[in-house]
């Protein structure tokens, strides 16, 4: 069994947190994974994207092939449909419906999600306002992981323990808030 | 032993520390950064090797050249252009060969996600006679850093590592093994070190003869592996470092066996492998992210009497281009998977900007104000942040070719006649490259300006502490011979503007050398010190 992911979202927008808890999760569950992620210039408020791949088996490419793509987690709804081509035609796609609006042109936002619907199975939700719901509005990619937790091939209690190990040291209302994060964004997925 | 997350960056680190590793240097540089930082982590940690960021990356060399002369086992490691800038110490490393085990780590970036070309190490390996190793996935990198260590020891020789971004930058699971222990200091042999001709003739013939040892070594190698397949003689595939995965994810859906292949990990060429495999086909297709490096060896000028040599070169991949596996995949002649089509809706590019708040941003509004009317005007720049200055808004930079060639290609259009030449770098660049260019443009008051953007870090690659910033740089300038009432200092905030506009003017307007020191703190490291 294998499943492969794409993060993508801004630069700074927390998509390496992400894949830090998906990584250790899947260390602890005994799969077997490789995540190429984008550093150095592209960081600085460009699009960025991390290729995240499980197995239980052999992993070869570090990058997902087109059409191998299992789901793409965004936390801009934009970012998402950059690498739909990417997605197996029965993928799933899960984004925030929270622009990042860092360039001239931005398109029209309800054409953005319009063009997201149009994906055979996507969960839009708005992590910003959930985020912000949970304590802080820096959790909006926790949000979104707690979204995509109910396809993920990981068992959430992996996925919870590595948001402990991650935010404990920054004080507990900051780790309250992720696993609220969390919990309210696998709700509203499981909702939508 | 027990399994770690590491990117490929970090499991060559832990690999040298676990294989014995007394020092390591580097300058930052993306997509090699990770490897110094994680050893800094690491030395931090245990107290039991030092890690050092080094002025520039010839500096880096040669201090970690003299770690290995005193016996210890020394690591330096750097972005492929910053091979070229410590090429001169590498190349006569070859020559005076090595005493403690020496692993110089190179940092390939196909496809120039952040980098002003994509040259491959590979033919430095080949032009210094060194052997050299190439991994396909973390586990290797780990492995094949104590593999290089133990055979820098036994040949004598420095031994480079090349790795490339894909890999650098990717997160895997590695299984680590028990740490050995340092050398002890060791006096070398002396004579060696000393290149003199007469010296210099011995060890060159010396490096040559060991060339057939080296070949040895790469047939032999439990990381190159032959794989022949009897029933299928139609194409036989040579797959070099992460291209390798490429190829194993591509034919790992197929039916039956894959085609005839040769993975290839380590350098100078298994010939005899190659000779092998080529013989068991009638078509050889070779893959390999950078130049075809193997490739044009392969085939030769005559190429292979009745066999088909594809790759880079004949227009089966493309020519140029980081690799992937869908570029791979049609290269086997592969029909694409099946996936959803592009969404359809004209999705703007995001390109990368300099953050908001950020200094540069204020001293390239101050620059064009100060420029403005001025056709002539030629701002030369520099690698850094700042670079992204050549973008809009800005638009205010008109140059970018290599560490420090600001100040001096200012200096070369100043004495042509171009005015107002002027040059805008930043404080790490200039520490690295810019204080001999401007040290010979003081003893000549070289009509131009240098701007140096000093926000007290190297910001690009993640906040790497710099040498020239502060009171320092003022006073490294006024000892450089730039006359002191030309050395100016502005604070680029947008309150300011104005009175920046003109201490640009007045400066651009003096006729001879003047330096304004832009200064204010990278606002991503005043971030990072709020937080911690």
């Amino acid at each position: 069994m294998k499943q492969d992911i794409i993060l993508a979202g801004v630069g700074g927008q927390g998509i390496l947190s992400i894949a830090f808890v998906i990584d250790n999760a899947a260390l602890a569950d005994g799969l077997t994974f490789k995540q190429a992620e984008v550093h150095g210039m592209a960081q600085r408020g460009g699009a960025v994207q991390s290729h995240l791949r499980l197995s239980d088996g052999t992993i070869w490419s570090d990058l997902i092939p087109k059409g191998e793509a299992d789901l793409i987690l965004s936390v801009e709804p934009l970012e998402a449909l950059r690498y739909m081509d990417h997605l197996r035609p029965d993928g799933v796609i899960v984004t925030s419906s929270t622009p990042y609006k860092n360039i001239p042109d931005y398109p029209d936002v309800a054409e953005v999600l319009e063009a997201v619907r149009r994906a055979p199975k996507s969960v839009i939700i708005d992590a910003e306002a959930l985020a912000k719901e949970a304590g802080t509005a820096k959790a909006q990619n926790i949000v979104l992981l707690g979204a995509a937790a109910p396809v993920l091939m990981l068992k959430e209690q992996s996925l919870l323990a590595t948001i402990d190990s991650l935010f404990r040291g920054r004080g507990l209302p900051i780790l309250e808030a992720n696993l609220k994060a969390f919990a309210l964004g696998k709700k509203a997925a499981l909702g939508s | 032993m027990s399994q770690q997350i590491l990117l490929g960056d970090e499991a060559v680190a832990l690999g040298a520390v676990h294989a014995g590793l007394s020092a390591a240097y580097s300058y930052p540089g993306t997509p090699a950064s990770e490897i110094l930082e994680s050893l800094v982590r690491l030395s931090a940690e245990s107290g039991a090797f030092k890690a050092v960021w080094s002025v520039n990356e010839k500096v880096a060399y040669e201090e970690a050249l003299g770690v290995s002369f005193a016996g210890k086992r020394s690591l330096v490691s750097f972005k492929h252009v910053g091979l070229n800038v410590a090429a001169d110490p590498f190349m006569n490393s070859a020559i005076t060969g090595a005493n403690g085990g020496f692993l110089v780590v190179s940092a390939d970036d196909p496809g120039m996600h952040s980098s002003q070309n994509e040259q491959d190490s590979r033919y430095y390996v080949q032009f210094a006679h060194i052997p050299g190793f190439e991994p396909s996935n973390h586990q290797e990198a780990y492995d094949m850093a104590r593999e290089a260590y133990d055979l820098s020891e036994r040949l004598g020789l420095p031994v480079l590592m090349r790795l490339v971004t894909r890999l650098s930058h990717s997160r895997s699971a590695v299984e680590t093994r028990q740490a050995r222990a340092q050398n002890e200091l060791k006096k070398g042999a002396g004579k060696d070190w000393i290149l003199l001709p007469a010296n210099a003739r011995r060890r060159f013939s010396q490096l040559l003869d060991q060339q057939a040892e080296m070949v040895r070594y790469s047939e032999q190698s439990p990381f190159n592996r032959l794989e022949l397949n009897d029933r299928d003689r139609s194409l036989g595939v040579i797959a070099s470092g992460i291209a390798y995965n490429y190829f194993r994810e591509a034919v790992a859906g197929n039916v039956g066996a894959p085609p005839s292949f040769l993975k290839v990990s380590t350098y100078p060429l298994p010939e005899g492998l190659i000779r092998r495999l080529a013989a068991q086909v009638d078509r050889i297709l070779v893959l390999e992210d950078g130049y075809p490096f193997i490739e044009r060896q392969v085939r030769g000028l005559f190429g292979l009497p009745g066999k088909t040599v594809s790759g880079r070169t004949d227009g089966t991949l493309p020519a140029s281009g980081e690799l992937n596996p869908d570029i791979v995949r049609r290269s086997l002649g592969l029909a694409p998977l099946p996936s959803l089509p592009p969404s359809g809706l004209p999705l703007a590019n995001r390109p990368p900007q300099l953050c908001v708040g950020c200094p540069h941003a204020d001293t390239f509004k101050a620059l064009n104000k100060a420029l403005e009317g001025r056709a002539l005007s030629n701002v030369f720049s520099d690698i850094g942040c700042y670079t992204l200055g050549a973008l809009p808004p800005y638009s205010a930079i008109h140059s970018c070719v290599c560490m420090g060639a600001s100040v001096s290609m200012a200096r070369g259009a100043s004495d042509v006649g171009l005015r107002p030449a002027v040059s805008v770098i930043g404080d790490s660049t200039f520490a690295h490259s810019g204080i001999t260019p401007l040290l010979g443009a003081a003893r000549a008051d070289a009509d131009m300006t240098v701007i140096i953007l000093d926000n007290a870090t190297t910001a690009m690659t993640g906040g790497q502490p710099t040498y020239g910033s502060g009171q320092e740089l003022l006073r490294l300038l006024e000892g450089l011979g730039v006359p002191r009432a030309h050395i100016r200092t502005i604070e680029p905030l947008p309150k300011n503007h104005e009175a920046n506009v003109q201490v640009i003017k007045d400066e651009i307007a003096h006729p001879g050398l003047s330096v304004i020191v832009a200064v204010r703190e990278c606002i991503q490291e005043q971030r990072k010190k709020k937080r911690s």
